[in-house]
């Protein structure tokens, strides 16, 4: 028998890591949940690669240094994410699209940098993360990251809710609509380079969409969406780090399917449209 | 246009406004004034710029010429948009949407519970109790409409703009709406509403304006809505004449445009007295 403790308790990189994951397993999803009902699904995706570059500039400037690729990364990505929304405020493209030239234009530099300097294997350690790595102050930036994400969703929650519903009708009550939106943007960016610490820039989208997505299966409102796709990260990251351990898995990708695995059991056996609830088919009720 | 005296509290005066998108209007040189305590019916065809003048009022459309002087700030207007302009997929109960109404006294952070009271009261005056907690994407139609128009009664606005109020609504949900119209304008508010049912206007709203993408009468709904004003409002109601020439209007610092170059084909300018002030009392009666 296995113990799934053993590695934590053994090791203290292991308790590093599980402590990395789960800061981000209380900020990503709940950033991943309003991107789900947004319908902006797809939009993290796109931005994880904006963050390349600039993570790339990091990476050339100071080597394989977790702060300084961090702080390239949150750089490029906020950047990415306002020139995005000022093209598309200012000009007749929509949001998605405009996100799709100028992501395409970052993460074509960030491929030209990084190749411009380092080997296969420092491109792998950027693409696929460092989670085993976490040093003191790559710790503190994700248990900040997680703290400034739950306060800054705290603040703007109920615009960012009007907005995500009805923005017409937030425009016409209050100014607060595109600060909003942008603050939201914001966090996006923050979680996903701090996703790129622990899983790499292919991967951050894993841990912030599949819980969220998952969720949607076991709840229906909104105050218990945002719990359920913690719950599920954590449990994720936990069994992840865990397998990887025993079975001498890359760390990054084993969180990603073990939250992948997680989601397709939602989607089996989830309460609220779950298949095979659609397949038993419960007698419906009389009113 | 130069500002004559400053508009009345309460009122809204249009002064030669012109709205639309991409240099076409949609709205054409439409003078006049809301009178606070109107309650007045935006008639016309399809395409006749209806919703875009109400959208123009609330300042969600730039205009492109003229002028809107209103006699109270703009956020103090309430907004009515057509049902498929909200995301109903969203998870929101209906309690939440109607408390959306509340925002000009709870802003982004205060407590809603002292105003719960407020809420309950709303959904009751519209026939929804009992609803509170049901998702919004569960209502049918008739039953999300009246769920905006709680939201309206806790918005409380001197000023009411509804688009298509009665679109896809069943007869009794309609006439529970009207009954509800009907108190506000005794209160003394100011209602403004996009409607297509004639019989409806003539039934129930004492003043019109036809709009033809041009205003064809304004005034008392018996005269308006005159065999000649609705067969002239059809004939005016054209396509979108992509090679129309710059509207040469008394506008000095436009060119002119070619004589007959497109100008006439539909596009009948025989508004153009119109931009002379026009006494007050014109609106009394048809243009």
């Amino acid at each position: 028998m296995i113990d799934p403790f053993a590695p934590f308790v053994e090791f203290g990189f292991m308790r590093r890591a599980l402590v990395g994951c789960l800061a981000l397993s209380i900020s990503a999803p709940p950033v991943g949940v309003f991107l789900m009902l947004r319908r902006m699904s797809l939009m993290s995706e796109a931005m994880s690669h904006a963050i390349l570059p600039g993570a790339a500039v990091g990476f050339l400037v100071a080597g394989l240094s977790l702060p300084a690729m961090t702080l390239g990364g949150l750089v490029a990505g906020l950047a990415v994410a306002l020139l995005a929304g000022l093209v598309t405020r200012s000009t007749v493209i929509r949001e998605d699209a405009s996100l799709a030239a100028f992501y395409l234009i970052s993460l074509a530099a960030g491929v030209l940098l990084v190749s411009m300097r380092g080997s296969q294997i420092d491109l792998l350690h950027i693409l696929f993360g460092t989670v085993l790595a976490l040093d003191d102050p790559a710790l503190l930036l994700l248990g900040g990251i997680a703290t400034a994400t739950l306060f800054g969703l705290a603040l703007i929650y109920r615009p960012l809710v009007m907005e995500c519903v009805d923005p017409l009708f937030l425009r016409t009550v209050s100014r607060s609509g595109g600060p909003v939106h942008y603050a939201f943007l914001g966090l996006v960016v923050m979680n996903l380079v701090g996703g790129f610490q622990a899983l790499g820039t292919l991967l951050a989208v894993g841990l912030m969409l599949l819980p969220a997505i998952a969720a949607r299966f076991w709840a229906r409102g909104l105050g218990t969406l945002i719990p359920a796709s913690m719950l599920i990260a954590v449990v994720a990251s936990f069994s992840g780090l865990s397998l990887s351990y025993h079975l001498d898995l890359p760390t990054g990708p084993a969180i990603v399917l073990a939250a992948g695995a997680l989601y397709l059991v939602s989607m089996l056996a989830g309460p609220r449209g779950g298949l095979l609830y659609r397949l038993v088919k419960p007698r419906h009720l009389e009113a | 246009m130069t500002a004559r005296t400053p508009v009345a509290a309460g009122d809204i005066r249009l002064d030669g406004l012109t709205l639309g998108y991409d240099r076409h209007p949609a709205v054409h040189h439409l003078d006049g004034t809301i009178h606070r305590g109107d309650l007045l019916a935006l008639v016309g065809p399809n395409g006749a710029g209806k919703s875009t003048l109400l959208k123009g009022l609330i300042g969600e459309i730039p205009s492109l010429d003229g002028q809107i002087h209103r006699g109270m700030p703009a956020r103090t207007l309430a907004y009515l948009p057509q049902a498929d302009e909200i995301d109903r997929s969203f998870p929101l109960s209906v309690l939440d949407l109607a408390s959306m109404g509340l925002w000009r006294r709870s802003g982004a952070w205060r407590s809603l519970l002292g105003h719960r009271g407020a809420v309950l009261k709303a959904l009751d005056a519209v026939g929804l109790s009992g609803f509170e907690a049901r998702p919004i994407g569960t209502l049918s139609g008739g039953q999300f409409q009246r769920a905006l128009f709680a939201r309206l009664i806790l918005q409380d606005a001197q000023v009411l703009l509804l688009d298509e109020p009665f679109t896809g609504v069943d007869a009794r949900t309609t006439a529970d709406l009207i009954a509800l119209i009907r108190t506000w304008h005794v209160e003394g508010r100011t209602i403004v509403a996009a409607l297509h049912d004639l019989a409806q206007v003539r039934a129930y709203f004492p003043k019109t304006l036809l709009l033809a993408r041009e205003p064809v009468a304004w005034g008392a709904t018996a005269s308006v809505l005159s065999p000649q004003n609705l067969a002239r409002a059809t004939r005016l109601s054209e396509a979108w004449d992509e090679d129309a020439a710059i509207c040469a209007h008394d506008h000095a610092q436009v060119a002119p445009a070619p004589d007959g170059s497109g100008h006439d084909d539909g596009h009948d300018h025989t508004h153009g007295h119109h931009h002379r002030p026009a006494p007050p009392e014109q609106h009394e009666t048809a243009a």
